[in-house]
């Protein structure tokens, strides 16, 4: 996928000004954080978890070596083969090659994040093999060529209509008089036409929720079944997974697994987990001939060892997505590559460079929900001013933002004329808004004014009260 | 050679050389052990409740449950269920001893397949391995007697399961396989496939709102065999 991280200002704008978009970002925000709330009460053991999965994948991420040979051994065990892919040139490569040796026409894929990262659909395309997505979600935007905006609900930003306009254009062997009662005949019909592609697949596509060191294993989790259905039917099966996915031992991931699903959609568990190890044994009758993990590195070795360690805990739950402010206000698809939302504010500047996607740590107002919420307690607004430094020492962000936080710089260094300052605002705007107790327009913060209202100050600095507060007692 | 690259990347990164021999038997120690991290408390109930917990977050993940008193009584119940359904009273069944030691009738009624499934069965009946009461999962390891497309294929999805199979966390039922399975290729306990199964197949994808059946089957019916004295009140 290529990155249009770089135009965040103008994809916001855009995005902002989308009627559309603001509809499905208005219906979606509440759902997610009411859903997760209500998982989370039902567990009390729930924060508790969240500090042994910390240290589960910290422990892990400290041995990677260690535990990324003793998966790969047990891969081998099993009849599978490890292709171990430092760039995203050389997986693409690898799951080419492979798709050519066993002549594939169609290849069938189950939903993966880095598939979206390494582009891999493009690529197959230009060698006349026909990928096809079968996530329901992923499939309508296959058809639509758009990328996903969510990592987990990839094309909720689309609305029935879409979805009608868009199997029409593309079903076209189907009556085009046929009535699309509810959305329970949308499905249907997505059912029916990936059902075939599925039985014609020669190759099946999954990513991987977790490698297991102790097995061998790879784990997806579905609702849909559509990846296990891409994983059992076609003779030859490719995982494509990032190294940070191993964890030691399956009691490791099953506490994982308890905090996936309810941290994501507030189910206790999802549909379907399903634990891949090698091939189709003598004697079953389903399962492919070949096992294949296509193990990606992409920069994720590099962030080992430096602040950005952490975000190599993150088991891609969507939680900080859906409680940011910031992402229901601009959407997945201004982020302008394939991971949105906090998360994606820290791991794109890692993976493709601070240069190309400096504005998403920008993108935040720091209120702090994200790392609230995360099940692996990732620091994610630290992650995000470390990166705000570095782009500020690499002299990228404008001349006009270097000049407001000089200017700031020069006020927060004299606390006196600060203090003076800030008195004189706090007073100035109180005066302004005092009919209505908020202003809606702002002498130079007319962009921040435009899509909300500042709540008047009362007319007192916060140093003033506190210092008053101080000489009435005790706080 | 890549692996190297890689491996070699990840202990630059780290700031050392290969993992320490005297280390290296530690984290070996640990994936022997594999040591068991906080159990929810919600499983650990009696028997009864146990199973009676199980058989309530099955019908809370949407699926649907029938309690027989005996392995001779399923036939029946899976006669009845396909019938209140408007379902035809044909199925295929995994070839498992268990399911193939139930006296089926010989009524002409009720046509019985073994075999992986096909995609024009509307029916399938599953031998269901193990259950985790804590999020009414069913284990479904695919063996040469349990294939994996009968979980996926059929519109409608049974699966046989004994009382006794029930346990309370996940990690319970992952030392039942662990216990009993073995791999002849690989000396270990997995095998290809294990699916574990939580309601019948959904997606929000389509305006945010759950309809059931999305690849998978749409419904999921759990036939439920007391042969377990203690389980039952
Ligand atoms: S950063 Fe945390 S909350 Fe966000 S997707 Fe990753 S694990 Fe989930």
């Amino acid at each position: 996928m290529r990155a249009t991280s770089t135009a965040f200002k103008e994809n916001a704008t855009q995005a902002l000004a989308d009627a559309r978009l603001q509809k499905a970002l208005v219906f979606t925000r509440p759902a997610f954080p009411t859903r997760r709330a209500a998982a989370v009460a039902q567990l009390p053991e729930f924060e508790q978890l969240r500090d042994i999965a910390r240290d589960i994948k910290d422990h892990t991420l400290a041995n990677l070596d260690f535990y990324l040979e003793s998966w790969a051994d047990k891969v081998e065990r099993s009849g599978g083969q490890v292709h171990w892919c430092s760039t995203p040139d050389d997986a693409r490569a690898a799951v080419l090659a492979i798709c050519q040796r066993v002549g594939a026409r169609t290849v069938t894929k189950g939903k993966s994040m880095i598939s979206e990262e390494l582009a891999i659909n493009e690529h197959l395309e230009q060698h006349g093999i026909t990928p096809v997505e079968t996530d329901l979600g992923e499939y309508i935007l296959q058809l639509r060529k758009e990328p996903p905006s969510h990592i987990i609900a990839p094309a909720f930003h689309l609305n029935r209509e879409d979805w009608e306009q868009s199997f029409r254009a593309s079903h076209t062997d189907l009556p085009p008089d046929r009535v699309f009662a509810d959305r329970r005949d949308l499905l249907a019909e997505a059912r029916a036409e990936l059902r075939a592609r599925f039985l014609a697949a020669d190759v099946g596509i999954t990513g991987a929720n977790f490698l297991i060191a102790e097995t061998g294993s790879s784990v997806i989790v579905t609702n849909e079944g559509n990846g296990d259905l891409t994983q059992t039917l076609p003779r030859v099966h490719i995982v494509l997974a990032s190294l940070e996915k191993v964890v030691p031992t399956l009691e490791d991931a099953c506490t994982l697994l308890r905090l996936l699903a309810r941290s994501a959609s507030g189910q206790d568990m999802s549909v379907y987990t399903t634990f891949s190890t090698g091939t189709r044994r003598p004697g079953e009758l389903d399962g492919p001939d070949e096992y294949h993990v296509v193990l990606i590195d992409n920069g994720r070795s590099n962030m080992l060892g430096s602040p950005f360690q952490p975000m190599l805990r993150c088991i891609r739950c969507a939680a900080c997505l859906n409680h940011c402010p910031v992402y229901f206000t601009v959407g997945g698809h201004s982020y302008g590559w394939v991971y949105p939302g906090p998360m994606g504010a820290v791991l794109t500047p890692s993976l493709i460079g601070v240069d190309q996607a400096g504005h998403l740590p920008n993108a935040s107002t720091f209120c702090g929900k994200c790392e609230s919420v995360c099940p692996v307690k990732i620091p994610l607004p630290d992650l995000m001013r470390h990166w705000r430094e570095r782009e500020f020492e690499r002299h990228l962000p404008s001349l006009t933002t270097r000049a407001g936080l000089g200017v700031w710089g020069w006020f927060a260094r004299r606390p006196m004329a600060y203090r003076l300052l800030t008195r004189a605002a706090a007073w100035g705007l109180a005066r302004l808004g005092r009919r209505r107790g908020r202003l809606s327009s702002l002498p130079l913060a007319g962009g921040w004014t435009g899509g909300r209202d500042l709540p008047a100050p009362e007319g007192d600095t916060f140093f003033a009260r506190y210092a008053r507060a101080r000489r009435a007692g005790p706080i | 050679m890549s692996r190297e690259a890689i491996l070699g990347a990840i202990r630059r990164s780290l700031g050392r050389g290969a993992v320490p021999r005297d280390l290296a038997i530690g984290l070996q120690a640990r994936l022997h052990a594999h040591p068991r991290h906080l159990i929810p408390a919600r499983s650990r109930l009696p028997r009864p409740q146990q199973v009676a917990l199980f058989l309530r977050n099955v019908e809370k993940e949407f699926g649907t449950v029938a309690r027989v008193p005996a392995a001779a009584a399923v036939p029946a119940a899976i006669a009845g269920y396909l019938a209140a359904q408007n379902l035809p009273s044909s199925f295929v069944m995994a070839p498992h001893p268990e399911l193939r030691a139930i006296p089926w009738p010989a009524s002409p009624l009720l046509r019985i397949r073994e075999g992986r499934a096909a995609p024009t069965d509307l029916v399938s009946v599953q031998h269901g391995y193990a259950a985790v009461a804590e999020t009414g999962t069913l284990m479904l390891p695919g063996t040469p007697d349990r294939p994996t497309t009968l979980n996926l294929l059929a519109d409608t999805a049974i699966v046989v399961l004994r009382a006794s199979r029930i346990r309370g966390a996940l990690e319970d039922a992952w030392d039942l396989l662990r216990a009993e399975w073995r791999d002849d290729r690989t000396g270990g306990f997995m095998p290809r496939n294990v699916m574990l199964v939580t309601g019948p197949s959904r997606s929000a994808d389509i305006e945010f709102t759950l309809e059931l059946g999305a690849h998978g089957p749409r419904r999921l019916h759990v036939v439920l065999i007391d042969d377990d004295p203690p389980a039952v009140e």
